[in-house]
């Protein structure tokens, strides 16, 4: 799958590094909700900077993490979207649901610490 | 001024790794002929949810990309095709939050909103094709840097 998932001061942080398929965003999907699940980290944090499209599929499975990461007991918080992707995404009328947004790693941070 | 010279780019998609690729083919066609930088992420956007309409409903199918021009303005061409199972009622796939609830043809309503021209032809037990385009005027060309 090659997304590095690092564990900082209990955060479970998740750079994507490329662009993913479907089936590796499924696998990602399932490798977060394991970690969450015997790990229990005090949130998770994704960086998709990387991403220059967030479509209805990439949305949904963010958001799932985002729902069942929260049933473990982590919020969830996606950062570094893109200006025009979010863009997109509103043009497209996708939004993230029970998953929070912040412009980069600090704000995520607090907007997780904030949600605990 | 560019020429749109060259062949229409025909791109098999069977699979989740084609998807990526014919969007990114996408993406780059549409950054090569001067689309902003949004344009070019609604075009990368919308080709990502027919090729997944493809793959998931059909199996394999496949996309053209083209440019078409005319004396004002240039579109960027999609044009899927498959040979897939058809929607039965394409008025109720394009309906907003039908598609997504109900996983047949999912984001269709949204790639129709965001795409300038839409037109899907659907026969039941034989296939789909779907046209899509794209606009920018071309006085955009006028911004164009002289040497």
């Amino acid at each position: 799958m090659g997304v590095p998932l690092i564990e900082h001061d209990r955060y479970l942080l998740v750079p994507i590094q490329s662009r993913l398929t479907d089936t590796e965003l499924s696998e990602l999907r399932a490798a977060l909700l394991r970690w969450v699940r015997e790990q229990h980290p005090r949130g998770v944090m994704i960086d998709v900077t990387l991403l220059d499209v967030l479509d209805a599929y990439a949305v949904r499975t963010l958001s799932d993490v985002g729902h069942w990461a929260r049933l473990g007991g982590a919020p969830t918080v996606v950062v570094g979207i893109r200006s025009e992707v979010a863009q997109a995404m509103d043009r497209f009328g996708l939004a993230f649901e029970e998953v929070a947004t912040a412009p980069n790693w600090a704000e995520g941070l607090r907007v997780l610490a904030e949600s605990a | 001024m560019k020429t749109t010279g060259g062949d229409d780019t025909l791109l098999p998609v069977s699979s989740d790794l084609d998807i990526i690729k014919v969007r990114q083919k996408g993406r780059d066609l549409a950054a090569w002929a001067d689309f902003a930088i949004l344009d070019q992420t609604l075009i990368a956007t919308a080709i990502s949810e027919i090729a997944r309409n493809i793959v998931t409903y059909a199996r394999r199918g496949t996309i053209v990309l083209k440019i078409e021009e005319e004396s004002d303005r240039l579109g960027l061409v999609v044009i899927a095709c498959d040979q897939g199972p058809g929607i039965p009622d394409v008025t109720q796939a394009l309906r907003e939050h039908y598609s997504t609830s109900h996983g047949l043809g999912m984001g269709l309503p949204g790639v129709r909103r965001v795409m300038d021209d839409f037109a899907i032809e659907s026969t039941p037990g034989e296939g789909t094709r779907i046209t899509m385009k794209k606009w920018r005027t071309k006085s955009a060309d006028a911004q164009e840097q002289s040497p």
